[in-house]
């Protein structure tokens, strides 16, 4: 038996209002699984349940083998890392990390040990006796961590870690877990609204969209083969744009587009590109019949340092490009230059497209 | 037209600093000057001498009637405690809907409004031999005829000044309590705490500086009280306070009962210095 966590129908019911609804998913011991979705989509109390803070309205939770579904959190060999780390302000950081395993009845020099030990993989030895509020917000978190792995839990829950970290030291910290989750080898569970998060630090991500899961897979291919406009949106950007069929060829802002035909869903009637797949090049190019190309002009330049997002206004409708900043050598296009947009045939992504409501 | 920066700081801040010096800080004086005179039946004289104290130390009965007002102020305090914090407690953690909590915290807070005069006597008429403690135990068949043990002793005082001071101690714990983050109740149960150890390890030391700020202001409050007294106290029930009104009145000792009073300052000023430094200690933890 190698998963560690197993959901069966978990149901979350708020009143009249479906918090998560139905969701199955099993969880490979070790695994670092990521949990990404919108404000609202259920993510977070879907690990609330299974760090048993909140009770589902159906379904089963399985730890290792176990059914925990009524078991309250002090019985559950989960821990869970809160997203404002939750630390006790009247208790010194060595005091905080060795809270837990007083209870387990670890003797007290073992219990010294083990909060050393933990504290030196954090990088944190010389703050043992430091009080929370003279750490700084990573500081913090790593204490946080340390407290919540100082256990050795089957399952450690991470709720939306990042998100109270300043920009530089969120990409740091990515790093961090990552390696922390490689060194010690327990089974992370996040849960997280930051794209770039899921992408850089798990194995597997799960897309959750009104309760359900939408999405399940590795993060490359998430991005490369989204299985929906919603998540090929949400997930990075795409010019998504409706078209039927004719000739093998479709419609993009009224300008006709030809498409690898093996990419063709059946039913296919929603179409789209990634910025950064398609060529922008200056003036209109001459029309070699059967080269995909979009003709507009430049409507906004979005510069981001190591790249240019280029809006071109099609007539009826606006495409995004990325451009390479190496690339471009002349300097970017400015505001109202014409020019051509090339996309290959294989590198446009098919739909079908979902109810809307 | 813009008045001067400087006038105008002075404009706005002289009402506060004359009302204190005017009210505060000049009887202090006289009561400290006073508290040195000599007693010249039926008036006094300035005079410097340390007779007053050494009354108040020699004659038991000060002593007494001090030992007592503490013992009662502290029973005050306690009971207090014992009451509001369960209540405090259930507010917060059990009570739900915001509205039921409200109403709840506003059933204790509100008879602040009413005048003391009125919820002390209250009690006279609760505890009295007419009262409806008497009635309901002579209805049910406990006793046969009304019992005046009801009032006018310590016990009356103590549940007088209890049910009157009590706002006073749930405010605060209440304000402690609802102040503790959730989730580090949750953090306590997730690293293995069941509920009465989060309770004992989390729960408990974060809202000692509510229980502290209780205490200080119940224990204050009842220390200086002295209506109470007229009204159930009864002989065994007197308090310092009335002591040092009848010294001003009926006995015309004013430098003796100026010295009540600066004693009673004194300790009420060691109690206050001393929650405020436990709360200085306590409030560095909270960032």
């Amino acid at each position: 038996m190698t998963d560690i966590i197993r959901l069966d129908g978990l149901s979350k019911q708020f009143g009249f209002v479906t918090g998560v609804d139905h969701v199955s998913l099993s969880v490979r011991k070790g695994e670092f699984l990521t949990v990404l979705g919108p404000s609202g989509c259920g993510k977070t109390t879907l690990l609330r349940m299974i760090g048993g803070f909140d009770e589902p309205t159906a379904g089963r939770i399985w730890l290792d083998g176990d059914d925990v579904t009524d078991l309250p959190p002090n019985h559950r060999a989960i821990n869970m890392l809160f997203q404002d780390y939750a630390l006790f302000p009247h208790m010194t950081v060595g005091k905080n990390v060795g809270y837990g395993l007083r209870v387990t009845g670890v003797p007290k020099r073992e219990v010294e040990t083990r909060v050393r030990e933990v504290l030196d993989l954090v990088g944190l030895a010389d703050k043992i006796g430091a009080a929370p509020h003279q750490l700084s917000g990573g500081q913090r978190q790593r204490v946080a961590l340390a407290r919540a792995i100082v256990r050795r839990p089957k399952v450690l829950l991470l709720d939306e870690p990042l998100s109270a970290l300043d920009a530089n030291l969120r990409e740091a910290m990515q790093v961090e877990l990552r390696h922390l989750h490689q060194k010690v080898g327990l089974t992370f569970i996040m849960v997280t609204h930051d794209q770039t998060e899921a992408l850089t630090m798990s194995d597997r991500v799960i897309v959750m969209r009104r309760g359900r899961i939408v999405q399940d897979g590795a993060p490359q291919s998430l991005y490369d083969m989204p299985s929906s406009p919603y998540i090929a949106d949400f997930i990075g950007t795409t010019n998504l744009f409706a078209s039927r069929i004719e000739n093998g060829r479709i419609a993009c802002h009224g300008q006709l587009l030809s498409i690898d035909p093996s990419l063709i869903l059946p039913g296919a009637d929603t179409f789209g590109f990634r910025p950064e797949k398609a060529r922008l090049h200056r003036g209109v190019a001459s029309g070699a019949s059967g080269a995909n190309h979009l003709r507009g002009k430049v409507a906004d330049v979005m510069y981001r340092g190591s790249i240019a997002r280029i809006i071109v206004d099609l007539g009826t409708g606006q495409v995004f490009v990325d451009l390479q900043i190496s690339d471009a050598a002349t300097g970017l296009p400015q505001k109202g230059d014409p020019v051509t947009v090339e996309i290959a045939p294989h590198k446009i992504m098919s739909f079908v497209a979902e109810d809307s409501a | 037209m813009m008045l001067p920066l400087r006038l105008r700081k002075v404009l706005v801040l002289s009402p506060p600093l004359i009302w204190v010096v005017l009210f505060m800080f000049v009887p202090y004086t006289i009561l400290f000057v006073f508290s040195f005179w000599e007693q010249q039946y039926p008036t006094f004289a300035p005079a410097f001498q340390m007779g007053n104290y050494l009354t108040l130390i020699s004659d038991p009965q000060y002593v007494r009637t001090l030992a007592r007002t503490m013992k009662i102020a502290a029973l005050v305090s306690l009971f207090s405690l014992l009451l509001a914090y369960p209540y405090a407690y259930f507010l917060v953690h059990k009570v739900r809907s915001p509205g039921a909590r409200l109403t709840l915290y506003m059933a204790v807070v509100a008879p602040l409004w009413v005048s003391y005069l009125l919820r002390a006597y209250t009690w006279k008429t609760i505890l009295g031999t007419e009262g409806a403690l008497n009635s309901f135990l002579i209805w049910t068949g406990i006793l046969t005829e009304p019992s005046p043990i009801f009032l006018y002793n310590q016990t009356s005082m103590v549940v007088t000044l209890t049910y009157v001071f009590i706002p006073f101690m749930v405010m605060p714990i209440y304000a402690a309590l609802e102040k503790i983050p959730r989730n580090l109740l949750e953090a306590s149960a997730d690293l293995g705490m069941g509920r009465t150890a989060t309770f004992v390890k989390v729960t408990l030391p974060l809202s000692m500086t509510g229980v502290v700020a209780g205490f200080t202001m119940t224990f204050c409050l009842a220390f200086g009280d002295f209506i109470a007294a007229y009204l159930v106290g009864g002989p065994d029930g007197m308090m310092i306070s009335n002591v040092i009104a009848t010294q001003f009145g009926a006995s015309l000792n004013w430098p003796l009962g100026s010295a009540l009073a600066l004693v009673m300052l004194v300790i009420v000023l060691a109690i206050i210095s001393a929650s405020d430094r436990f709360e200085r200690l306590g409030r560095g933890k909270f960032a």
